[in-house]
């Protein structure tokens, strides 16, 4: 797959400045000054909350984020949380640094949340985003609690912008089917924000055709014959594991589709936040370069 | 090995072989399925069945063959029933072998180091556990050195699991001490298949020396069979089989400790005959299971070592007992 190594190293190929200027857009967002109520020590211990509080914040008013909020491979804010103290999530780590406000994913572990509960300092927590739609709920969801009704306001309203320009880029680009395919075989469904991000970029994902609703493994006999025209990859994380040395077998090498393949950022696809959108543009801009 | 016995043996190593081709996730009709090893009309199908059950199938008939007859050459030369490379932690010496070369990136650095590094530390379990047992030691020392060498081994590739930056690898170490052959490729094939071969090459040229030393160890020099040579050889062979199989699919344990067993009665105790027979025997049995996992809990990624562990423990047990009631 030469040509697709090539393609790797940016996720601009010539011709789509459009896209280009609409990525840009993303990135743009001014603060505004906290509400009187408002949290003033705000920690998170979710990546994804992580990126939605430093969208929303106040400057100084997040004064935590996760360790992997700074790996760049993971999180596509990187830059703001530069300078930020990380915690690694545990009870102790947090309650150290005396905040009046913790914020939380659905899966952070249930003991943990007890205790901080229990010290009296008051957790909120997110779900995971599960569509585009769901995006969008979490940033007001987010805006809210911080007391930044206004910009989540602005920023539902650029996010709704862009899916739109998104849309219609997308319309004159014939049918395609894809699949998602990472690590131990794990294919995401309709029903999940991978499964979305597909939707949104014009693409069938073949997980529908077999049933898988959120997500689950796929056979690899299953993938192949389920014959897309589109193989979307999970990115190699650093080290080595049978399971993802699986992304390596020979047979996905000899696929149709393989030539057409777009490896997942992490960093686009895990968090329900605007940032998706890049991970969409990367799937049209492929598209739109016959690749 | 009589020639019934063989003939039994090869058939359903064939037979099992041509369903281990049949049965997969993907359902495919069994004519259609066979004709796309062939022909390639269905691009696709010819794809699942060349690189997907193809090299699975030949990968077990291999690995079972090696470790059968590994098990048969360890319980001859010992001359102890409960000798087996799973059980006394020769295969979990190879998995640390293994991840160690995988995690440490040598395996990528220096193509074709991997089977061979598994084989050393094969090698190295054997030594040690020769060293500690003793060629004329008890099952009881043997057993417990076993036990002390597999709790080190599996101690050690969870260690280096652990420390991996993989997210994944972590949650490994099952893979390699339970074993699984689930979508292996020609180049896992590549990799184990002629290391394997050769250790099968290397015990099966031994028969003589195993049959004389059913005989005791002195009427065996006297018969000139150079038992220094011979006890190298069959440390080599094993070492060679179990390391390179541990390699590319995980420690896969009781297949020489069963087929043996079950084999021994029927060529009347011939060391020469249950070394081939333990052979087929092995290659049947891992086939068997390895069809059995994907048809007992489909899409659920079940563990070979796993079913084997099942059907074999109790047998080892039942082993235990006897050996008991017979000292008594």
């Amino acid at each position: 797959m030469p040509r697709n190594r090539g393609r790797r190293m940016s996720v601009w190929p010539r011709g789509s400045e459009r896209l280009r200027a609409l990525a840009l857009g993303l990135a743009l967002g001014a603060a505004l000054p906290a509400g009187a109520e408002a949290p003033q020590r705000v920690v998170s211990m979710n990546l994804c909350t992580d990126q939605l509080a430093l969208m929303l914040a106040a400057p100084g008013q997040v004064i935590s984020v996760t360790w992997l909020a700074h790996r760049e491979d993971l999180s596509p804010m990187v830059e703001a949380a530069r300078g930020l103290p990380s915690n690694r999530g545990t009870a102790e780590d947090v309650a150290m640094l005396q905040p009046d406000l913790v914020l939380a994913g659905r899966f952070t572990t249930v003991a943990t949340v007890e205790m901080l509960t229990r010290l009296g300092i008051p957790v909120v927590r997110f779900q995971p985003e599960n569509s585009l739609d769901d995006v969008e709920a979490s940033i007001a969801r987010m805006g809210a609690v911080l007391g930044r009704e206004a910009e989540a306001a602005a920023r539902i309203q650029a996010f709704r912008r862009d899916r739109a320009a998104l849309a219609a880029h997308i319309a004159p680009l014939p049918p395609e089917r894809a699949a998602l395919y990472s690590a131990r075989g794990f294919t995401s469904g309709p029903a999940s924000l991978a499964g979305d991000i597909l939707r949104a970029a014009g693409l069938a994902n073949i997980a529908e055709e077999l049933g898988i609703g959120r997500g689950g493994l796929l056979a690899l006999e299953a993938l192949i014959l389920a014959d897309p025209d589109r193989l979307v990859l999970g990115r190699r994380h650093p080290g080595r594991s049978e399971a993802q040395a699986l992304l390596d077998h020979p047979v996905l090498g000899a696929m149709p589709a393989h030539a057409r393949g777009t490896p997942m950022a992490d960093r686009d696809w895990i968090c329900g936040t605007p940032h998706v959108l890049a991970a969409v543009i990367a799937l049209i801009a492929a598209r739109e370069d016959g690749a | 090995m009589t020639g019934r016995l063989a003939l039994t043996l090869g058939a359903a190593v064939a037979a099992l072989f041509l369903a281990s081709l049949l049965v997969g996730p993907a359902g495919v009709p069994a004519t259609l399925a066979l004709r796309a090893l062939v022909v390639a009309d269905d691009p696709l199908l010819a794809l699942v069945m060349r690189e997907v059950r193809l090299p699975r199938a030949v990968l077990a008939l291999v690995i079972g063959a090696g470790l059968g007859l590994a098990g048969a050459a360890m319980q001859g030369y010992l001359r102890n029933p409960l000798a087996e490379p799973g059980l006394l932690g020769v295969s979990g010496a190879a998995a640390l072998g293994a991840v160690i070369t995988l995690q440490t990136g040598l395996a990528v650095l220096v193509p074709g180091l991997l089977p061979f590094a598994a084989l050393a530390a094969a090698l190295a379990a054997v030594g040690l556990l020769a060293m500690l047992a003793g060629p004329r030691g008890g099952s009881l020392t043997l057993i417990l050195a076993g036990i002390g060498v597999s709790a080190l081994c599996g101690a050690g590739v969870t260690l280096v699991l652990n420390l991996s930056p993989d997210p994944f690898a972590a949650n490994e170490a099952l893979f390699w001490l339970m074993g699984s052959l689930a979508d292996r490729s020609w180049s896992h094939v590549a990799i184990a298949a002629p290391v394997i071969l050769a250790g099968i090459a290397l015990l099966l040229t031994q028969a003589r020396g195993f049959a004389a030393l059913t005989l005791g160890e002195d009427a065996a020099a006297s018969l000139g069979v150079d038992l220094t040579r011979l006890r190298l050889a069959v440390m080599l062979g094993v070492a060679a089989i179990v390391g390179a199989s541990t390699a590319v699919a995980g420690a896969i344990g009781f297949v020489g400790l069963v087929v043996p067993h079950i084999l021994r009665r029927f060529v009347r105790a011939s060391p020469a005959a249950l070394l081939a027979a333990s052979a087929l025997g092995g290659a049947a049995m891992v086939l068997a299971a390895d069809i059995a996992v994907r048809l007992v809990l489909p899409g659920r990624d079940l563990r070979l070592g796993v079913l084997l562990a099942i059907v074999g423990a109790p047998f080892f047990l039942h082993l235990i007992l006897r050996q008991r009631l017979a000292a008594q």
